[in-house]
């Protein structure tokens, strides 16, 4: 037998279900009444401290307050900014020693790839469209021209700042020891950074573009051994469609394929190369003892000779 | 004098970034100058001062006691790059809207550009192709420069001058690095766009470029000159000449290295030291080889039925 139900109500009276309904209503309207406006109090004094809300905390993971442990922590809990230490030499900043190449090189490779891939929007790379493409972007394309003009200088730019930083690293010796192996990374960044603006010159499919890669890639006709000009290239069976050139072009003339393997190359594939290169390179800069000065002179009569 | 010739290459879009490069380099050259002439000073003077060398912060800046050795990279750093992403991108702005990238006609196979140049950075390379063969100018002295500039690390056996600028602890190796690089890198590169005109003739800047201009250039080979006819012949005298030129300067560069590098020749293994002494002499070849052109109208020194020199 089901068990007898106790009543809801006060002194054992039981309570319709209209009436706790009407209870019910009650209570939260009172609750609105008060509860709320202490809530929005709340809130809006919450709202004076934003760096208090879980948002926030949530995304930036220490204090702000002007405190040396937390000028470190902004550098070191940041995914963009930890590639620096939380603490340099204090002669590093200066710009006389470094000539910040370097950081300027890497700046204008980000400025090429958000203009390239703006520029890739606009462009096919077949024989009949690119020309015109680029006409296109030029005279309808709202900052087409700029767009292209901030490309194609940019890239001009990084070349130099390339070399200067070259120059900049032999004049200090910082390609000395510990540092060898990060210098061999930078000549493959540079000859890396010549071949992505060789390879994007045919883009444009001017005349200007197509001599200037005819005159370049001839030179590889010339290939010892693996090109039909170069020495004993013929007598290891080279012709003009099956030597190195033709590899390069995919043909024997620059033609439509020469465009679209300039493009993939350009675009895609020493992009991606050229990124894993960097990102080894700044790792080393970091993992051989940072940047590499400046440092204090040593003397000659200081060096110990090492025994033999 | 042409005025407009000259005005229409140095203007000309794609020439603009060595016309900039030229100022740029000298300014750093200078900044870097300057750094090395004041530590070589502050070399002299703790060199010669013992009690000095071991109390001196060792810097041509100024540090007094109490100063921090290091600095916070949040602002100090970040806020120069900051700054230098800043400047760098006015400039970009401003050249890209003064100046547009360069766009000829539609590419034509039919319709041979004169001159055909490369572009400015590896005009360098193009240049080399008036004195070397292909294979020589194109391939094999690209991969020697690349090849070259990685082994630099192994074989700069001298410890002096690492993270400082200087020229006297390390005159050996900037010397030969200013040389490789300015002489023959950028001033090659200048000469490639200011100098070569049509069909790739020496025309001075300010000489107009006359594309009907015919050279008749009576270019020699050195076996000729001695009287060599038979291919033999030929062959044996090129490569005598060629080792003989690595010989005689090797036996050069050795004499000067040992008497002015005491300490970097004793340190150096054989493998170091012969490696250096190739490099070396294969980037000598090429000045040397370039004057036999320019002043004597030499082209081969080497010929054989496979390859020319």
């Amino acid at each position: 037998m089901p068990e007898e139900k106790t009543p809801n109500g006060k002194n054992g009276k039981s309570v319709g279900l209209v009436d706790r309904l009407k209870a019910g209503v009650k209570e939260d309207l009172q609750s609105l009444k008060t509860d709320m406006p202490a809530k929005a109090k709340e809130q809006v004094e919450l709202l004076k401290k934003p760096t208090k809300t879980q948002v926030f905390t949530s995304i930036f993971r220490h204090k702000h307050d002007d405190t040396p442990r937390n000028r470190a922590l902004g550098v070191l809990s940041n995914v963009f900014l930890h590639l620096h230490p939380a603490k340099i030499n204090r002669d590093a900043v200066r710009y006389s020693y470094t000539w910040g190449m370097g950081g300027i090189t890497f700046y204008l490779f980000i400025v090429l790839t958000l203009t390239g891939v703006l520029l890739m929007f606009y462009y096919h790379p077949s024989k009949v469209q690119a020309f015109r493409d680029v006409l296109y972007l030029e005279h309808d394309v709202p900052f087409g021209k700029l767009l292209r003009n901030m490309h194609r200088w940019a890239a001009h730019l990084m070349v130099i700042a390339v070399e200067l930083h070259m120059f900049r690293v032999f004049l200090t010796g910082s390609y000395k020891k510990p540092r060898e192996f990060n210098w061999n990374v930078g000549v493959i960044l540079l000859v890396l950074t010549l071949l992505l603006s060789f390879t994007g010159y045919l883009l444009p499919d001017d005349q200007l573009g197509f001599w200037a890669v005819t005159v370049g890639t001839n030179m590889a006709r010339a290939t010892p051994l693996l090109g039909h000009e170069g020495p004993f290239g013929a007598q290891l069976g080279m012709t003009p469609y099956n030597d190195v050139r033709f590899g390069l072009l995919g043909g024997s003339i620059v033609d439509a394929n020469a465009l679209l393997r300039s493009y993939i190359w350009h675009c895609i594939g020493i992009p991606i190369i050229a990124s894993i290169f960097m990102i080894l390179h700044f790792w080393r800069v970091r993992k051989d003892g940072g940047i590499s000065g400046p440092a204090a002179v040593v003397l000659d009569s200081e060096i110990k000779e090492a025994k033999k | 004098m042409d005025w407009k010739q000259l005005w229409e290459i140095l203007s000309a879009a794609d020439n603009v970034p060595i016309v900039a490069m030229i100022p740029l380099l000298a300014f750093y050259m200078y900044l870097a100058w300057k750094q090395a002439h004041a530590n070589d000073l502050l070399i002299a003077e703790l060199d010669g001062n013992a009690a000095l060398a071991k109390t001196h912060h060792r810097k041509a800046w100024p540090f007094k006691p109490g100063w921090a050795k290091e600095v916070h990279v949040w602002p100090f750093l970040l806020r120069v790059e900051f700054l230098a992403a800043i400047i760098v991108t006015i400039i970009l702005m401003v050249w890209s809207i003064t100046l547009n990238a360069p766009l000829e006609e539609p590419a034509n196979p039919n319709l041979t550009m004169n001159p055909a140049k490369a572009p400015w950075y590896f005009l360098g390379l193009q240049e080399m192709l008036v004195y070397f063969d292909p294979w020589i100018a194109g391939v094999v002295m690209p991969t020697l420069i690349i090849v070259g500039l990685m082994v630099i690390p192994y074989i700069d056996t001298n410890p002096l001058g690492v993270g400082y600028y200087t020229w006297k602890q390390r005159k050996f190796a900037i010397g030969t690095f200013l040389f490789g690089f300015i002489i023959l890198w950028v001033s090659m590169i200048f000469i490639g766009t200011f100098i070569r005109g049509p069909g790739w003739q020496w025309f001075w800047p300010g000489q107009t470029w006359d594309h009907n201009r015919l050279i008749y250039e009576v270019n020699r080979d050195l076996p000729d000159l001695f009287g060599i006819t038979s291919n033999w012949g030929k062959g044996i005298f090129g490569a005598l000449v060629v080792g003989g030129f690595f010989a005689i300067g090797g036996m050069l560069v050795h004499a000067f290295f040992r008497r002015n590098n005491p300490k970097d020749y004793k340190r150096m293994s054989l493998l170091q030291y012969s490696i250096m002494m190739t490099f070396l002499l294969t980037m000598f070849g090429l000045p040397i080889k370039m004057l036999l052109r320019l002043l004597f109208h030499i082209k081969y020194v080497w010929i054989t039925p496979w390859f020319n020199v």
